[in-house]
């Protein structure tokens, strides 16, 4: 029963089938090369946004009851590493768009958070992303999608704990800690219906803000999985190669792109007999950490505490990768 | 009336721009708009989400992409 309903709402296996028939039928030979890569960008493509526009809704419903707003409130409520949890699993569910990330580091910091339960927000909000947890199980399965969260959120609380311990507050701009005479904002009570519309616009602006990442993704995906030799890929990834889970955090570090875009290219890679764990370092040094992101969040910390953040990710990342390719052949 | 767009310069807050543009126009408004993209300016409206709206120094709305009618419905109060 499990197995139907991930075989057909998830994996949708006939959505393959569908597809192969509809290359045949425009005269395309499915066993060449050219018909491998396009069954595939077809089939992923149309899947990812079929299950995007479905997750983002309903994930976008349960978010609009908890708005950074609220989750600054409860996470005001609490001290120590217990803050930390709270912050990082509120991150899951908290809607989150990387613009809006200094803002709201500025918000949280000047209601008197403690930093370090702040980066614990910062790290798993993007990281672990309700609807992403369910896309990788459609592509790999359950007990690595739960496994992924597991991780992603012991990642954002020892991070944020080890900022917390450093006592590195000074190294916030001074700006920041000025604004805390500001007014509450109110609020808005939302009904049922706003909560829809939230959800539906929510749908269109994330579809609108992704669509050409998953393209490029599928699109590298599709050439890793038929054209790309795997000798090629596994003398540079392979599961025996030290390098292979730093090289894939180090390349995904500085790119921007979104979690959406990444599985993809997980996918190939896992499917060429890269181990599980380098390709999840490869997806998590894509979402955790940008280029943009570094440069945003220099606007409002200094080089020190910047740096030491961004090397407890870093490290923790290859950490994950490399306990993955170790123990991941129990979660396959 | 000043209306001011808070936001970094993503595309939701130029979006945001054009429809509160059309909206004042629609309603006969003389507005000045003018674009906050700096963080401390941003912040100090109190705002964790951007775009943010703010008509006479008042934010009206914070997160949240308006549409044309939304907007003008804020323009009325």
């Amino acid at each position: 029963m499990f197995q139907w309903f991930n075989d057909v709402f998830l994996k949708m296996t006939w959505l393959n089938e569908w597809v192969g028939h509809f290359i045949q039928w425009i005269g395309v030979d499915l066993q060449s090369q050219f018909g491998l890569v396009f069954q595939f960008f077809l089939y992923d493509v149309i899947k990812i946004f079929i299950l995007l526009s479905i997750l983002i809704f309903f994930v976008s419903y349960i978010q609009s009851y908890f708005p950074p707003e609220r989750t600054r409130k409860i996470l005001g409520q609490f001290n120590g590493i217990s803050a930390n949890i709270l912050g990082a699993l509120l991150g899951t569910i908290t809607p989150f768009c990387s613009c809006s990330s200094i803002p709201l580091f500025i918000g949280f910091t000047s209601a008197g958070l403690p930093i370090g339960v702040t980066f614990s927000f910062l790290i798993s909000s993007p990281l672990v992303d309700l609807a992403s947890v369910i896309l990788l199980a459609s592509i790999f399965n359950w007990k690595i999608a739960l496994a992924y969260v597991v991780v992603g959120l012991v990642l954002a609380v020892v991070s944020g704990t080890i900022i917390s311990k450093l006592k590195m507050e000074d190294q916030v701009e001074a700006f920041v800690f000025r604004k805390s005479d500001l007014p509450e904002l109110e609020l808005e009570k939302l009904t049922t219906h706003e909560r829809i519309r939230i959800s539906t616009e929510s749908v269109k602006e994330i579809i609108y803000k992704v669509w050409l990442y998953v393209l490029i993704g599928v699109g590298i995906g599709a050439l890793i999985h038929n054209v790309i030799p795997e000798s090629f890929i596994t003398a540079l990834l392979g599961n025996d190669k030290w390098y292979s889970v730093p090289l894939a955090t180090l390349v995904g570090v500085p790119m921007y792109a979104d979690i959406f875009g990444t599985l993809p290219i997980a996918e190939a890679l896992v499917s060429k007999g890269v181990g599980i764990g380098t390709a999840l370092a490869f997806m998590m040094a894509v979402t955790a950490l940008s280029l943009p992101s570094i440069v945003m969040l220099k606007k409002v910390i200094k080089p020190k505490l910047l740096i030491v953040f961004v090397s407890i990710v870093v490290i923790g990342i290859m950490v994950i990768g490399v306990l993955f390719n170790s123990f991941g052949m129990y979660l396959l | 009336m000043i209306i001011k767009v808070l936001g970094s310069g993503c595309n939701n807050c130029v979006k945001l721009e054009e429809n509160a543009k059309i909206a004042a126009k629609e309603l006969g408004l003389e507005a000045e708009f003018i674009k906050v993209k700096d963080m401390e300016g941003i912040s100090s409206y109190g705002i964790l989400r951007t775009p943010g709206l703010v008509v006479d120094e008042k934010v009206v709305s914070y997160g949240r992409v308006l549409d044309v009618n939304q907007i003008k419905e804020l323009l009325k109060k």
